[in-house]
């Protein structure tokens, strides 16, 4: 039982996967900031927002809305990322080896925080939120499907296993899944399903800061919106953990490895923030147009090449 | 100066209130965000609702219809808010201050905690003025 808590609390849970997630999260800012030629912000910036919206600021509750279910949204949201992140980050990390069938299980619970913004977006009463959230669950709709099917896709690499520790295994023996053609298709797909996930810029009309002030964000202030700012830093650290366990090997903190595991998670974040400042942001008409035609066909394109051994 | 309070000014959020402004301030503002002037690498990013600011900078003229929108802006803000008046208008109503709409200058209408003078102000002085607020 103590060391359940231990996992879920500290390590690899909320605590580790916040903290590591901040320090990305200020790696995404800095890299923003390099390639519009600023200068960026401090290294410890988002621990200070963090604390400022949660010890700081006032909460104010929406006067139309449902209390309750609005502040009790973004509690939901934190449990769901550090839950995810705790059956990610154990198997990932190499500390436990997971149970069969969490792939799904992981499917199921990176879909909570989202789905908590839907819920409490609409608990707000306000109608830009509103129309963030019906946006938020039409991005939901269009990118999940893609993303079952690069699971499925890597489950058919990994020859029909559904143990996420067991796919890490088969790659550090054979080779990682990246190395192949359909490895490599795969590993784009599911770049734009962390990037629709993340709601970063080609897919963040959910919360378009110019056009509906934040959208699901827009009645949140102090220790809630502290709340989403802390599952968004576990959530900008756990996917790309999440893609690299299961196409680049997972990551490996013991001795020199640490470098090239610093490495692999910079490198998924670099490619996220590279597409997210190079790219205008979508209609969310467009974006499901490009999940469902051009997304849907990449990923069965390489569940194809993968069945022929490519 | 404690945690919460080095917390606080390490990373403030600013939203812009735009009376009846001219647009000149407005521009100016928006320059501080630009390359050359980054106000970023003090924390202070530009957010889209009023319930996330911890700054209401408020320029141009506030005439009789800005002055209900002013006071539900500010109403609506999370608490503590910082308000700068930017530019001559916003300080003292500057060429409006005879005029029939006017509605006081925005001190006479909501707390502020800052002036920054200047029509428009350079960025280097609304910078400076931030640096001010900081210090304080």
């Amino acid at each position: 039982m103590a060391e359940q808590l231990f996992y879920f609390l500290i390590y690899p849970g909320l605590l580790f996967a916040a903290v590591i997630g901040a320090f990305l999260s200020w790696y995404d800012r800095k890299i923003t900031a390099w390639v519009q030629f600023r200068k960026g912000p401090p290294l410890f910036q988002p621990f200070y927002d963090f604390f400022k919206l949660l010890l700081v600021k006032e909460t104010i509750l929406p006067k139309h809305g449902s209390k309750g279910v609005f502040l009790a949204a973004p509690i939901f949201a934190v449990f769901g990322a550090s839950i995810a992140g705790v059956f990610i980050l154990l198997p990932v990390m190499g500390i436990e080896t997971g149970f069969k069938g969490d792939i799904i299980v992981i499917f199921y619970l990176l879909t909570i925080p989202s789905l908590t913004y839907i819920i409490g977006a609409l608990a707000s009463g306000n109608p830009l939120a509103a129309l963030g959230g019906s946006r938020e669950m039409k991005l939901i709709l269009s990118y999940e499907l893609t993303f079952i099917l690069v699971l499925a896709g890597i489950i058919q690499k990994a020859g029909m296993t559904i143990s996420f520790s067991e796919i890490i295994s088969l790659q550090t023996l054979n080779g990682v899944f990246a190395g192949s053609l359909s490895g490599i298709i795969l590993f784009i797909v599911f770049i734009f399903c962390i990037q629709a996930k993340l709601a970063l810029v080609p897919f963040d009309a959910p919360e378009a800061e110019t056009e509906i002030s934040e959208g699901i964000m827009i009645e949140y202030s102090g220790t809630p919106y502290a709340m989403i700012k802390l599952t968004k830093y576990i959530m900008f650290f756990i996917l790309p953990a999440f893609l690299i366990g299961l196409l680049w090997g997972g990551l490996n903190f013991e001795g020199i490895n640490i470098l090239w595991s610093i490495l692999k998670i910079l490198f998924v974040v670099l490619l996220l923030t590279l597409i997210r400042n190079t790219n205008p942001r979508v209609k969310i008409k467009q974006a499901i147009r490009y999940f469902i035609v051009w997304m849907n066909l990449l990923a069965i394109i390489a569940i194809v090449l993968s069945y022929f051994g490519l | 100066m404690g945690f919460k309070e080095f917390c606080f000014k390490k990373s403030l959020w600013l939203f812009h209130f735009g009376g009846a402004s001219c647009n000149n301030c407005d521009i100016e503002i928006l320059d501080c965000l630009t390359p050359r002037y980054d106000v970023e690498r003090f924390g202070m990013l530009l957010v889209g609702s009023i319930r996330h600011a911890d700054v209401l900078l408020v320029n141009g003229s506030i005439n009789q219809r800005d002055k209900s929108r002013l006071l539900e802006i500010y109403e609506q803000a999370s608490k503590p808010i910082v308000v700068v008046a930017i530019g001559a208008c916003g300080c003292t109503g500057g060429i409006f201050a005879e005029g029939n709409t006017f509605a006081g200058p925005v001190d006479k209408i909501i707390p502020v905690d800052a002036y920054i003078p200047g029509c428009p102000p350079k960025p280097e002085a609304i910078l400076a003025g931030i640096v001010k607020l900081l210090n304080k």
